[in-house]
């Protein structure tokens, strides 16, 4: 229904593409479809504000970068400043060295308050800790019986008592001390931050119980109202972190930075789903990602992270990043790639891609992978290592053992050259000659912005985010390159073989948060 | 096969340059786990490591809250059935002071247009809404139909509950129920013309459908997302409903929050209705059947539906929401509202729910609550824009009485001030 942020930013790009540098009335523009993208996802107007100030300062401060395009360059601008405002110190939690520490929760009604008190205590446990929870919400009916079945759930036993609630809590952190528990997780009743009786009430219960931490939970979907409710809640409870909710939605959750960015305490957890474990702590680049509505490379990182074999990708990545790749190496790396699941599917999670690359990934017949490994199985160590001494009669032998045409072993050895090529580029970390910087554009934005992106220059190759994004650019502009070479697919170059491509990459229809089966009960 | 070489080289510098990455990354992690973990031994070991006390300047202990800083001091709930302006009165604050700058500057200009879209803007109706409203002022202007400050509020005030009011054009297609359900509706009853009932010609109206064909059990259906008051809301028009003399049936089909059927239980005591519940975790599909059977049995007229909240986004639960439709409406049964139940404080995420369950389950209606805070709903301009769904109640809070039939001129009025 709203364009998303890095689709704005995309067609702000494509008009830049010619454009050396960035004029003034390019970053006006600019600044106006990121301001319109920011409100539709619920960022509140004055930290809309306040960020596309930031967000000027820094694309006309930036000295030009050679390997960034001026669209490139908002785009990464743009994300730097997300991972900022969202980011910030993150809140380290101590424990009390006198137990229990106790945790405040409180919000609006209906934001998950008491869901998250048991989210919140089950993951303590897992942290091997000893929570209790205090039912202090004795204003919806049930509330209580919804913590004791929740508690139960988690096993966190549940600490409730009838009077006021006030009294409840201070005695449930009495009760945590006398059982022993070395946290105590408070869950309050929803309140108006306008409601002066329930705010002197939690304030009250604040007095009471002392708190450690005090956390706001607030619900993913808020719109600009939630930057007066934290204010509020801020101003009576002295906040130190918020918690958001139903991340698992659709919304883009710019409460979240408005947030943040109004109240300067960090988002310290996220719950992003129905269930109880799903929740942990928060990731400022991945909401950033989130509210670009970019690919969600960091879950197919995860994936990889899962299932492939990290010596053989990282003696691999060695390699290549010293230019030294040879058929063997890519032999490796496919069957680690066939691990992951089908191609199609992987695609699917890269952001920057084109629809029709996208589409012609939905074709792919994961056999094909079968073939190429074949090809490579059918040639000698010697042909692995130095594919120039491929001639004629070795490829028809070739062909014949992995029951190809002639033509197949070509084509691989063609596309095994450009590979070959594009590894030197980024072990150089340099652009390529006739490279087309542009393609790419977000995948460059999105990594080399990446604040938190370590440096890799323990692998031996590119060092800097700088150098990061420029080989990230050099992705897809090396396969726009390869465009040219007659094939319908492309993620860098629109105007490469005359193909129109949209990259549109971050309009795939991601339903949750997360790449998650939607499946409960 | 070029294009999968192609794929899977691309594929693989991605991939190799992430693993590392996450590699490095996880170095980071574990090192600050480590510190974390040592931090924590510190404290446990009795060391002076007060909490808060921590390095990170967020953390830092802040002064105790201000002992007299409650936001607003004024409370005193009103008696007596609340009225949406006394409610909203005390939240205009905000956006009644730009309204006041638009009045007080002596003609339009752009600094006008800012503190309208502003207005706007912080009220939730949406970029596309706002621009759309101010364009169409901003044209009127030019051709001089409008002039001064005070015309151009006022003309705003009249686009605005004009909107409200009119059930758009798009508003009949969507009374309609999806043509699946329908189908298998028709296929469940073996009749062709069910769903005429649904196709009622008075669109205008804001009360609640009411079918009195003798033999038929009406059914409201209350959907939503997780959190937004649908047990409350099922709760008050409970009450009403007994109120106006009709029998009710409460169906507690929210299976799945846990005590979600204690909450409305207590409801159905405090209102005088009856309650059908089942199994936590059960079918809730088969609740609102069995409720149905009941009413129809007992001669109770209503049976007011509540399920458990659910993310628009998550396909078995919609899934699951339609099947519970489907078997409301088995005669006896009809469903005869289905009241999308949404926050005040929604953003623009709003027009994309209403959008979904319309979609999925045909929603008639919003019941737009906790407007008693500070939040201004304004994102019901663009579902009723976008999609034609008028707003039927309004809720205030949470005491039995505080659900309204919505008033667009009251909501128009605290909207812009």
């Amino acid at each position: 229904m709203f364009d998303t942020l890095s689709d704005r930013l995309e067609r702000i790009a494509g008009r830049l593409r010619s454009r050396g540098r960035l004029n003034d009335a390019d970053l006006d523009e600019a600044l106006r479809e990121i301001r319109t993208a920011l409100l539709e996802a619920d960022v509140e107007l004055g930290v809309v504000r306040s960020f596309t100030e930031s967000v000027r300062a820094r694309c006309s401060d930036e000295v030009l970068s050679k390997s960034l395009t001026p669209g490139q360059q908002v785009v990464k601008a743009v994300h730097e400043e997300l991972v900022e405002v969202l980011g910030g110190e993150p809140l380290k939690i101590t424990y009390a060295s006198k137990p229990p520490t106790v945790v405040l929760l409180a919000g609006l009604q209906g934001s998950g308050k008491t869901t998250t008190s048991a989210k919140l205590a089950l993951w303590w446990k897992q942290q091997g800790r000893h929570p209790l929870l205090v039912a202090a919400d004795l204003q919806r009916p049930a509330a209580v019986e919804q913590l004791k079945v929740l508690g139960e759930q988690a096993g966190v036993t549940v600490f409730s008592q009838a009077g006021d609630p006030v009294s409840v809590a201070a005695a449930g952190v009495e009760e945590a001390r006398r059982i022993g528990r070395d946290l105590c997780v408070i869950d309050t009743a929803g309140r108006l931050a306008i409601d002066a009786e329930l705010m002197d009430e939690v304030r009250r219960i604040s007095q009471v119980t002392s708190p450690h931490y005090t956390f706001l939970v607030v619900d993913a979907m808020t719109g600009q109202d939630a930057v007066a409710t934290a204010t509020a809640f801020h101003e009576t409870l002295a906040l130190d972190g918020v918690i958001v909710t139903k991340l698992d939605g659709d919304a883009r959750g710019g409460a979240a930075l408005s947030v943040k960015g109004v109240v300067g305490r960090p988002i310290v957890f996220a719950s992003t789903g129905e269930k109880l474990g799903d929740f942990d702590l928060f990731h400022p680049d991945r909401m950033a990602d989130r509210i670009l509505g970019m690919g969600d490379v960091l879950t197919l990182i995860e994936q990889a992270e899962r299932t492939m074999d990290r010596d053989v990708v990282e003696r691999s990545a060695g390699r290549m990043m010293e230019g030294r790749f040879t058929l063997e190496d890519f032999l490796e790396q496919l069957q680690q790639v066939k691990k992951l699941g089908s191609l199609g599917g992987i695609m699917k999670l890269l952001p920057g891609m084109s629809k029709d690359l996208r589409q012609a990934a939905d074709q792919i017949d994961d056999r094909e992978i079968g073939r190429v490994e074949a090809m490579i199985r059918s040639m000698t160590a010697e042909e692995r290592l130095n594919p120039t001494v491929i001639d004629g009669s070795r490829r028809t032998r070739i062909a014949r053992g992995s029951g190809t045409t002639t033509q197949d072993v070509n084509q691989l050895l063609k596309q095994f050259r450009e590979m070959q090529k594009m590894m030197k580029g980024l072990g150089a970390g340099g652009a390529l000659p006739g490279m087309p910087a542009m393609g790419g554009g977000r995948l460059g934005g999105l990594l080399g912005g990446r604040r938190s992106l370590p440096d890799l220059s323990s692998l031996g190759g590119a060092g800097s985010d700088g150098d990061l994004a420029a080989l990230m650019g050099e992705i897809g502009g090396s396969s726009g390159g390869l465009e040219a070479l007659g094939v319908g697919v492309g993620a860098g170059r629109p105007t490469a073989g005359g193909a129109k491509t949209s990259r549109s990459g971050g309009k795939k229809k991601k339903k949750g948060g997360r790449v998650t089966p939607p499946k409960r009960r | 096969m070029t294009a999968v070489l192609i794929i899977v080289s691309v594929l693989l510098l991605v991939l190799v340059v992430g693993a590392a990455y996450a590699t490095v990354t996880r170095a980071r992690r574990r090192t600050f786990e480590e510190e974390a973990e040592e931090t924590a031994a510190a404290g446990r070991g009795g060391a002076r490591t007060a909490v808060k006390e921590a390095p990170p300047p967020v953390a830092a202990p802040e002064e105790a809250p201000p002992e007299a800083a409650p936001a607003v001091e004024e409370a005193a709930p009103p008696t007596g059935p609340p009225r949406l302006a006394e409610r909203l009165g005390k939240t205009r604050g905000l956006i009644a002071g730009y309204l006041g700058k638009v009045r007080s500057r002596g003609s339009v200009d752009a600094a006008t247009w800012d503190d309208l879209e502003e207005a706007l803007l912080r009220a939730d109706v949406g970029v596309a809404t706002t621009q759309a409203l101010l364009e169409d002022l901003r044209s009127r202007v030019v051709s001089r139909e409008l002039s001064g400050p005070d015309e151009v509020l006022l003309a705003l005030r009249g686009d605005l509950v004009a909107l409200l009011s009119e059930p758009g054009e798009r508003h009949h297609e969507h009374l309609a129920v999806p043509a699946d359900l329908a189908e298998e509706a028709a296929l469940d009853e073996g009749e062709g013309e069910v769903h005429h009932h649904l196709h009622h010609g008075e669109t205008t109206g804001r009360e609640l459908r009411f079918d009195d064909e003798p033999g038929v059990t009406n059914v409201w259906l209350f959907v939503g997302v997780n959190g937004v008051g649908k047990t409350t809301t099922i709760g008050k028009v409970a009450r009403q409903q007994v109120a106006d003399g009709r029998s009710v049936l409460l169906a507690a089909g929210d299976t799945f929050r846990a005590a979600a059927g204690e909450q409305l239980a207590r409801w159905g005591d405090r209102v005088g209705a009856e309650i059908v519940r089942g199994a936590e975790g059960g079918d809730p599909s088969a609740i609102v059947f069995d409720a149905v059977q009941r009413a129809s049995a007992r001669g109770n007229d209503l049976v007011l539906a509540d399920t458990a909240g659910r993310l628009h986004t998550k396909v078995n639960l919609i899934e699951e929401l339609k099947k519970i439709r489907r078997v409301a409406e088995r005669p006896p049964g009809r469903v005869t509202e289905v009241l999308l139940v949404l926050d005040a404080v929604t953003g623009q995420n709003g027009l994309v729910q209403a959008q979904q369950f319309t979609e999925a389950v045909g929603v008639t209606g919003v019941v737009l609550t906790k407007l008693d805070g500070t939040a201004k709903g304004g994102v019901v301009v663009a579902i009723q824009r976008e999609l034609g769904l008028p707003v039927k109640l309004v809720g205030l809070g949470e005491g039995p009485d505080d659900l309204v039939p919505f008033d667009p001129e009251e909501f128009v009025d605290a909207l812009i001030g």
